[in-house]
């Protein structure tokens, strides 16, 4: 699945998207915030306080325990701050 | 009668009496439009800024506004619904948002203005970085926002 950042979730992690393929037992939106922590200090950094963390697949909001299966993208942003 | 919502993301600036036009030019159904824009203040927590840069998640934002729009369109009697949303480096006094409803009467284009401006706030996928003499720095959602758009749920 493509995973896309952004905002300062974006700078801190270094890159705006990524294809990834997370083993089964990931199965939710918060498992996969945990799984991605691991990949690395820029990771950690990025998902520090994951409750902050917004998330939506296919474009559409979801909450942390939205399952994954079947995403085509999953994006991670801050709180939006338009308008 | 169903209308359809115009929205627009862009970097250029827009120009409102175009945009009003556009819902009202050669039609006698329309009693009011209600127009909202957000312009970039010149400071913000009190501190000047030189700058707003605002970015947004393509794909995601146009369907966001849209579900709004399609909200908006089937809760008042709307003749026409314009949602511009600019991106890219803003600077204060410029514009970054425009909401225009138009109806038949006053209350339906308040209330549709005022709930697209609410759910946009926190809902619609945009950042805004700010630029200062400090730096820059991403700026922080506020709680009222979240509250702002709640109001408008039904129960």
């Amino acid at each position: 699945m493509r995973v896309k950042y952004f905002a300062w979730v974006r700078e801190r992690i270094g890159i705006s998207e990524e294809m990834v393929e997370p083993p089964a037992a990931v199965r939710t939106v918060d498992d996969l915030i945990g799984w991605l922590s691991k990949r690395g200090e820029t990771y950690a950094y990025a998902f520090e306080k994951p409750r902050v963390i917004r998330a939506a697949i296919d474009h559409t909001h979801v909450k942390p325990d939205a399952m994954i299966a079947g995403a085509r993208e999953i994006a991670f942003f801050p709180p939006m701050t338009g308008g | 009668m169903t209308a359809a919502a115009t929205i627009r993301i862009q970097q250029a600036d827009f120009d409102i009496a175009q945009e009003i036009a556009a819902l009202t030019k050669g039609r006698s159904d329309v009693g009011a439009v209600v127009t909202f824009s957000g312009i970039c203040r010149g400071s913000e927590n009190g501190e000047p800024i030189a700058a707003l840069t605002l970015e947004h998640y393509p794909g995601m934002a146009e369907a966001e506004i849209k579900r709004h729009t399609d909200e908006a369109m089937s809760r008042w009697p709307l003749t026409g619904l314009t949602v511009v949303h600019r991106v890219g480096r803003i600077t204060p006094g410029e514009n970054i948002v425009l909401v225009l409803a138009a109806s038949a009467h006053r209350q339906a284009a308040f209330q549709a203005a005022e709930f697209l401006m609410d759910y946009l706030k926190a809902n619609a996928p945009f950042w805004k970085r700010e630029e200062s003499a400090k730096g820059t720095s991403w700026i922080e959602a506020r709680g009222h926002d979240d509250d702002a758009a709640a109001r408008w749920t039904k129960s």
